[in-house]
């Protein structure tokens, strides 16, 4: 069905101001008229901070959480500022279209980029100091006393001449009458005491004894469970299909076809609604994408490699002169295919229609978004919507799409007052997806009679992701500036980290009707491959140690953490007997990583990952323990992608329908992961993805090392190479 | 009617004999702590205990196990105590997303049963699941304290 990205940012940000306020959050309960209130009675001391009478600090989280963490990370920020007692924090998601209601208070709820905390950081932590000074004076109002002579600390507030002291539960109610401080100065950083530091999650508990709930978990009264099969080939329609053939089975309530391309079984349970999906007959017109390959997609990338038209992302001196006179070059082409998230919680949207409200529940990374498909898709106006977040069983970007919540809507306004719940089978999300681009890289330095590199050319040929997804972000030129990420000059967000004289980093745009999408890491995943495996065939070339080779041209930030893993590795003394290194760097989402990878590979091609040391500068690091876990995941994350990633297209639609034939790492395979957390200050970088990219690149050079071969066609299976 | 026994309970429960049992504690029972993560025993988010063997649900029907013992991730813990599997789990802060970890759990269980104090080539060979987050290595940190505990 129709996913075309017809939402617009800005005109959504226009709406939302001119729905304006009105709505309080949760129940209108008889209380003073200047509050608002929690669902339960409490007070809001302002939007994102609760408090309880017994105390408790429910703090308020506009980002989605889908295991990257930062739920923990910003309430740290929120009650380090608020100088709470942290065993008493509990969380709670404001919904988008509460947030709307209140001139989108909650800013920003998209969760994606690895931007979840850094581009909320500073609101969030304003938040919290603010709900601090209005409890202090509160308690000086109630004590006669100036608020300078109290201070807070967790969740007391003490007079400090006279000894007094009252909780925040005891002034919660007077402080929310207050009007919020003008002035508001946030700590030091190093002066922080829950920020900054290791702290456990705040939502593990649930997630071990079953009663945590997801999406796909979602019981109401009289809900139905809907499957659905949308067009094997993207651009695809539905023909027909003989509902008549599956009316009669177990628990089957209704067939309904989805947009021009699905069809969808109601059932009264999945698994009824699963076995008639696939007893259904389907025709389906595949339309003249019905024709694509693998192959035929590679040659049109391949067509780019030395294609004349190509938009220019970095460019410094004249790289095709110097490449020109230059006495030896050196050259090699590189590929990346098609990749699945693969989350493991598969699509699932609950959806409710009526004539007069539409809402649904469950996992996405963008709330707003999927509030706006709600809206446009029931037909109902966006203040008669909303949209429930639920924990994501994992999201890598996937969910920050609203294909499948359109489905949902679609199907219950054909079913109007019954909750649905949709649920995609695992083979419906394996070839639905917008998947990590396709590309291909040809890669060109040019060395003088004396041996050094005095050109370098990256051509990358393949898929815009912004063309697919995102077309307000590309530029008027028709370039889309995300391809290059990592690549760009002086970009805060990821630069090139090499000063080279003459150098040209272009693209040449090759779109396919397969869609790419927004995927962990996004494009700095191949960007990195290339960039780094090059680089490290150059200074093979040239006979030259590749640590030194790359510290010769690298920018101090991405030097320290290149130099930081080289350190812990042990770069400079001989590894263990039949052990090899292989080194990456990057700068990605804001924040500088490195990694050192020690493989073995025997004689038949089995590969052994002993160990990965990796480095990560963010800036500042809001949960340090939690950052290395990311990391560390992030790695079979990314190893999952270079050994087994791929999503092959055969008569026009993707061939792998499942984890037999879409592999992922599993424990036995996984590397020891060493992680350095060495925050520098004075900028905010992300943590989720940017460790993801030197994986690949890391493993791939210390495979060389081993062997000798480079191996330039990912993913490894089909290279001859085998895990222990 | 075939009659299931879950966590010490007995259920009689009314669908085709063919349904996965994955789906009979998910759709029947109302039991959504066992996972669906590909239908095809791969992922093992689905893992359950069948007369005390891990075994992956999605790929057992209501035919083959009535009348068996089945134990799932809500009665792992026993009159509240978390399992020490459980504890583990929470003291080394092993989830991320946690969907897969239900199945993790049932699975480490096992092979505790049967490997008290299991080495790391003990725990590559039994535990097969699938985490997209990559908490593997907090698991096999994990496991270690749990046998040791």
């Amino acid at each position: 069905m129709n996913d075309a990205p017809n939402f617009d940012r800005r005109s959504f940000v226009i709406g939302s101001a001119a729905i304006g306020g009105g709505l309080a959050l949760g129940l209108h309960l008889p209380f003073g008229p200047d509050i608002v209130r929690a669902a339960d009675g409490s007070p809001e001391v302002n939007a994102w901070v609760v408090i309880r009478p017994d105390d408790t600090v429910v703090i308020r989280i506009a980002r989605s959480e889908m295991g990257q963490g930062s739920l923990t990370g910003l309430a740290q920020l929120v009650a380090e500022e608020l100088e709470c007692d942290w065993t008493k924090v509990t969380t709670e998601y404001p919904t988008p279209g509460q947030s709307l209601a209140r001139k989108r208070i909650y800013g920003d709820m998209s969760t994606g980029g690895s931007r979840g905390i850094r581009t909320s950081q500073q609101y969030v932590r304003e938040a919290g100091a603010a709900a601090r000074i209005m409890l202090i004076q509160a308690a000086a109002n109630e004590w006669k006393v100036p608020a300078a002579e109290c201070n807070a600390a967790n969740s007391v507030i003490t007079h400090q001449a006279s000894g007094r002291t009252i909780t925040y539960g005891e002034v919660a109610e007077a402080a929310a009458k207050l009007d919020a401080p003008k002035d508001i100065k946030l700590k030091d950083p190093k002066d922080w005491k829950i920020a900054g530091k290791g702290l456990k999650r705040l939502d593990t508990a649930d997630k071990l004894t079953g009663k945590q709930v997801y999406g796909i978990d979602i019981k109401m009264p009289g809900m139905l469970v809907a499957t659905v099969k949308d067009s094997p080939v993207r651009t695809g329609k539905i023909k027909s299909f003989d509902a008549a053939k599956v009316a009669g089975m177990p628990g089957v309530k209704k067939v309904v076809q989805v947009g021009d391309s699905g069809v969808a079984v109601i059932a009264d349970s999945y698994w009824r609604a699963h076995k008639a999906i696939e007893a259904l007959p389907i025709v389906w017109d595949p339309g003249e994408a019905g024709k694509v390959s693998s192959a035929s997609i590679a040659n049109f990338l391949k067509g780019g490699l030395d294609a004349e038209q190509a938009f220019v992302g970095n460019k410094a001196g004249d790289a095709k002169s110097a490449l020109a006179g230059a006495a030896r070059r050196i050259e090699a082409v590189y590929n990346y295919p098609y990749q699945n998230h693969a989350t493991m919680e598969p699509m699932n949207m609950t959806a409710l229609y009526t004539a007069d409200r539409c809402e649904v529940w469950g996992p996405t990374q963008n709330g707003e978004a999927a509030l706006a498909a709600v809206s446009e898709e029931s037909g109902l106006p966006i203040a008669k919507c909303d949209v429930h977040k639920f924990l994501c069983g994992g999201g890598f970007g996937r969910r920050g799409r609203v294909d499948y919540v359109r489905q949902a809507v679609a199907i219950a306004k054909q079913m109007p007052g019954t909750p649905i719940k949709l649920i995609w089978s695992r083979e419906e999300d394996m070839t639905h997806c917008g998947y990590h681009p396709v590309t291909q890289a040809k890669l060109t330095a040019g060395i003088d009679a004396a041996g050094n590199m005095v050109g370098f050319h990256m051509r990358i040929s393949g898929q815009s992701i912004s063309a697919s997804l995102a077309p307000e972000r590309m530029d008027p030129s028709g370039m889309d500036p995300v391809v290059f990420q990592g690549l760009s000059p002086n970009s805060p967000e990821g630069n090139f980290g090499y000063n080279f004289s003459n150098l040209l980093i272009d693209h040449a745009m090759r779109n396919t009707h397969i869609l790419a999408g927004f995927w962990r890491g996004v494009n700095v995943n191949h960007n990195a491959i290339y960039t780094e495996c090059f680089i490290d065939e150059v200074a093979d070339a040239l006979g030259q140690d590749k640590l030194a080779f790359r510290l010769k041209f690298l920018k101090p930030k991405h030097a320290a953490v290149l130099k930081a893993v080289a350190d812990k590795a042990g770069w400079s003394t001989q590894a263990p007997q039949g052990v090899y290194r292989g080194l990456a760097q990057y700068m990605s989402h804001g924040s500088y990583v490195a990694a050192c990878a020690e493989v073995s590979v025997s004689p038949q091609g089995t590969l052994k990952m002993h160990r990965i040391v990796a480095a990560i500068d963010p800036g500042h690091a809001v949960n340090p323990a939690q950052i290395e876990r990311q990391v560390a995941g992030s790695f079979v994350f990314g190893l999952s992608a270079l050994l087994y990633g791929e999503c092959t297209v055969k008569d026009g639609a993707i061939e792998q329908t499942n984890f037999d034939t879409y592999n992922s790492l599993r424990i036995r395979e996984m590397p020891r992961v060493e992680v350095i957390v060495m925050p520098s200050g004075g900028f905010w970088g992300g943590v989720g993805e940017p460790t993801v990219s030197v994986a690949a690149p890391a493993v791939l050079n210390a495979i060389f090392a081993a062997t000798g071969k480079r191996l330039r066609s990912i993913p490894l299976m089909h290279e001859g190479i085998r895990t222990v | 009617m075939p009659t299931l026994i879950v966590n010490g309970q007995s259920h009689n429960v009314d669908v085709e004999p063919d349904t996965p049992l994955l789906w009979v504690l998910r759709d029947t029972l109302g039991m959504t702590g066992t996972k669906y993560g590909c239908g095809i025993a791969q992922c093992g988010a689905c893992t359950v205990h069948i007369n005390g063997v891990a075994t992956r649900s999605c790929s057992v029907q209501l035919s083959d196990v009535a009348g068996k013992e089945i134990t799932t991730i809500e009665g792992l813990a026993s009159n509240g105590v978390l399992h020490k599997v459980q504890q583990a789990w929470l003291e080394h802060d092993v989830p991320q997303c946690g969907y897969c970890q239900s199945g993790m759990i049932m699975a480490v269980a096992d092979l505790l049963k049967n490997k008290p104090k299991p080495t790391d080539v003990d725990i590559d060979a039994a535990i097969t699941n699938i985490c997209r987050c990559g908490t593997f290595q907090q698991v096999r940190a994990a496991i270690h304290a749990a046998a040791n505990a």
